[in-house]
C-alpha cells in the first residue's frame, strides 16, 4: 500500500487486519510526516513517538496471534492537549501547566486505548480552549494547511490541522461552543460535536461544564462516524453521562439516504453577514440535497440573536469557578513562593504568571457575572435566554428532522487580523453556539471551496439530542454526492506542504 | 460603566495580580464586552425559567464503595512542592 498517509482511517484499518501493511509502517510514516511538516504547522505540542510504536507494536502481535481487531486498530490519532494521558504532557495550551503530566488518563483516551487506536501526539489549541484561532496558545499558533498565514481555526485548531496536513487520519477534539466545528470548517475536515452527555468528560479539563463535549474528527464522514463510536457511551465516573444506547452513526453512514427527510434552514441564521463565497457554497448543498430527495423547509429560531450574548455569560462564569482549581498549589506553575508572600499572594502571582490575556479577560467577566448585584442581570438573565434557545430548538425539530446552516460566516481569516478584538473573534461562533446551549448534536463538513479565495467552506448540520446518528446519514449523502461530482474528496485539494 | 477600580477589584477577587497596563487595557475591552451581552436582559422575562444545564438530571450517584484512590507518589510528582508526603504551601496564616 503506497501513500499511507493520505488513507482513510476506514481504509489503514483494513489493510492492517489483512496483513497487507503493518501498525508500525502505519505509525512511522505518520511520525515520519509529522517530522517532516509540523515546524511550519505546528499542529502538535508534544509527539508521544515511543508510546505510539509500542501501541502499534502490540496491535501487529494482537494480530499475528489471531486475535480479533476492532474497526480501528492500529489507526494513529492526533489528541487535543486538554485532554488528561497519564504520564504525558498536558497543557490545555498553558504555561500554568508546562510540565504537568497527568497521573490518570481520561475516559476518553482510556476507551481510544481499549479501541487500539494510536496515540500520536496532543495538538495545540487556544488556551484552556478559549478562542477561535489558536492564537491564544501559550506556545505560538497553529497555521492552517491550506495557507500557512491563516489560522486553522480554533480552540481546536491543532487537531484539525493535524488532519488537513495528513499527519493524522484521525484526531479528538472538544466543543464548548464550536471549538470542534469551526476548526474542521476551515481546514476543509469533517468534525461532530456530540450530543451533551454522550461522550463522557472525565479527565477532559473543564472550561464550561454544562457546554463541554468532546467528540470525533476526520478527513470523512464514515471515519468520523467510527471514532464517534469509539468513545462514545455512558461512563459512571461522569455525573452527566447519558445512561442510554449510543445510536448507531456507523449504520447512518453507510446508510447516506436523504429521500423523504425534512431538512431545516434556520431564518436566523441565514442572509446577511456570510462571505459570498460562504453563502454560494451553502446555497448549492442545500440544492444538492434537495435533489437526493430531502425537502427544504425554513423555520425561525427567533431568540437565536441572543445566543453570543448568553453564552459569553454562561461561559465565563463557569470557566472562572473551573480555573480556580489552578492555584499552583497541588498541581502545575507556582511563583512567588519566597517564603515572604503568603499563600493568597503566591496564587495571584501564579496565576498572573500562569494565564495569558485572553484567559484572564474571561475570568474577570465571569466574576463579574457572578458578583452579587449583577448576578440576576447577567447570569440569570444568560440562563433564561438559554431556556428560551432549547425551545427554538424544540420547535424547530416538531417540523424538521435536521437543522442546516454555514459553519462559519467565513473562510480562514489572516493570522493576527482579529486577536486583540475579542468581540470581532466571538462572532466567528455565531452559529455553533446555540447547539451548545441547547445540548444537541451537530456536524461541519467541507462543501467546497469558496471561489474567491479558494479556501475550504464548511456546513453544519444540527440534530435533537440523541440525533446524532442523523448527522451522519445526511452528512455522508451529502459527502457521497459532492464526490460524485468532483471524483475527490476537497481535502485532496489541500497544497502538498 | 465598569471602572479600572471595578477591574481592579475583579482581579482581586479573581486572585489576579495584575499589572498597571494590563488594569487599562481590559477596563475598555471588558465594557465593550459587557454592553454587548447586556442584551440578554432583553428577553429575559420573569415567566421564563433559567436552565443551567442542558439535559435535566437529578443528582447522580453511585453505590458507596471503598476504591483505592490515585497512587500518593504520582501526586507527588506532579506537585511544586512536596515535603513529609504532603503538599507544601506557603504561609496561610499572618504572623501577627
Amino acid at each position: 500500500m503506497s501513500d499511507l498517509i493520505r488513507q482513510s482511517a476506514a481504509t489503514l484499518a483494513s489493510a492492517i487486519a489483512e496483513g497487507e501493511v503493518s501498525a508500525v509502517d502505519v505509525a512511522q510514516a505518520h511520525l515520519d510526516r509529522i517530522t517532516a511538516v509540523d515546524e511550519r504547522v505546528h499542529a502538535f505540542l508534544h509527539v508521544t513517538a515511543e508510546s505510539a510504536i509500542a501501541q502499534a507494536k502490540a496491535v501487529d502481535a494482537k494480530r499475528a496471534s489471531g486475535d480479533t481487531l476492532g474497526p480501528l486498530a492500529g489507526v494513529p490519532l492526533a489528541l487535543k492537549d486538554i485532554l488528561a494521558m497519564k504520564g504525558e504532557p498536558t497543557t490545555c495550551g498553558s504555561k500554568i501547566l508546562e510540565g504537568w503530566r497527568p497521573p490518570y488518563d481520561a475516559t476518553v483516551v482510556e476507551r481510544l486505548r481499549a479501541n487500539d487506536i494510536v496515540i500520536l501526539g496532543k495538538t495545540n489549541m487556544d488556551e484552556f480552549a478559549m478562542g477561535s484561532s489558536t492564537e491564544h496558545s501559550a506556545y505560538g499558533p497553529t497555521r492552517n494547511p491550506w495557507d500557512l498565514d491563516r489560522i486553522p481555526g480554533g480552540s481546536g485548531g491543532g487537531s484539525a490541522a493535524a488532519l488537513a496536513a495528513f499527519e493524522a487520519p484521525l484526531a479528538i477534539g472538544t466543543d464548548t461552543g464550536g471549538s470542534i466545528r469551526q476548526p474542521a470548517s476551515v481546514t476543509g475536515t469533517v468534525g461532530t460535536k456530540p450530543t451533551y452527555g454522550a461522550v463522557s468528560r472525565y479527565g477532559l479539563v473543564a472550561l464550561a461544564s454544562s457546554l463541554d463535549q468532546a467528540g470525533p474528527c476526520a478527513r470523512n464522514v464514515l471515519d468520523t462516524a467510527l471514532l464517534h463510536a469509539a468513545i462514545a457511551g455512558h461512563d459512571p465516573r461522569d455525573s452527566t453521562s447519558i445512561n442510554a444506547a449510543v445510536p448507531d452513526v456507523v449504520a447512518a453512514a453507510r446508510r447516506a439516504d436523504v429521500r423523504g427527510m425534512r431538512i431545516g434552514i434556520v431564518k436566523e441564521l441565514s442572509g446577511d453577514g456570510y462571505q459570498s463565497g460562504v453563502a454560494q457554497r451553502f446555497t448549492e448543498a442545500l440544492a444538492i440535497l434537495e435533489h437526493l430527495g430531502a425537502e427544504i423547509v425554513e423555520v425561525s429560531c427567533p431568540h437565536f440573536e441572543y445566543a453570543l450574548g448568553a453564552y459569553y455569560l454562561i461561559l465565563p462564569s463557569e470557566a472562572s469557578s473551573n480555573l480556580a482549581r489552578f492555584d499552583g498549589m497541588r498541581y502545575g506553575l507556582r511563583a512567588g513562593d519566597d517564603g515572604q508572600h503568603s499563600v493568597e499572594q503566591v496564587m495571584a502571582l501564579t496565576r498572573e504568571a500562569g494565564f495569558g490575556p485572553e484567559v484572564k479577560r474571561r475570568i474577570m467577566l465571569g466574576t463579574y457575572a457572578l458578583s452579587s448585584g449583577y448576578y440576576d442581570a447577567y447570569y440569570g438573565s444568560a440562563q433564561k435566554v438559554r431556556t428560551l434557545i432549547g425551545r427554538d430548538f424544540e420547535s424547530a425539530f416538531d417540523q424538521v428532522d435536521v437543522l442546516v446552516s454555514p459553519t462559519c460566516p467565513t473562510t480562514a481569516f489572516k493570522i493576527g487580523e482579529k486577536v486583540d478584538d475579542p468581540l470581532a473573534m466571538y462572532l466567528n461562533d455565531v452559529a455553533t453556539i446555540p447547539i451548545n446551549l441547547a445540548g444537541n448534536a451537530a456536524m461541519s463538513l467541507p462543501v467546497g471551496l469558496a471561489p474567491e479565495d479558494g479556501l475550504p467552506v464548511g456546513l453544519q448540520i444540527i440534530a435533537p439530542p440523541m440525533g446524532d446518528d442523523r448527522l451522519y446519514n445526511v452528512g455522508a449523502a451529502l459527502e457521497g454526492a459532492l464526490v460524485d461530482r468532483i471524483g475527490h474528496l476537497f481535502i485532496e485539494e489541500a497544497p502538498a506542504l | 460603566m465598569i471602572t479600572r477600580d471595578e477591574v481592579a477589584h475583579l482581579a482581586r477577587l479573581a486572585r489576579l495580580e495584575l499589572t498597571e497596563t494590563e488594569l487599562d487595557h481590559y477596563a475598555g475591552q471588558l465594557d465593550v464586552i459587557l454592553q454587548s451581552v447586556a442584551r440578554v436582559s432583553e428577553v429575559a422575562g420573569a415567566d421564563v425559567p433559567p436552565t443551567s444545564h442542558p439535559i435535566p438530571m437529578q443528582n447522580v450517584y453511585r453505590d458507596d464503595i471503598a476504591r483505592p484512590s490515585l497512587p500518593r507518589e504520582d501526586l507527588a510528582a506532579g506537585a511544586p512542592a512536596w515535603e513529609d508526603d504532603r503538599f507544601r504551601v506557603p504561609r496561610i496564616l499572618d504572623e501577627e
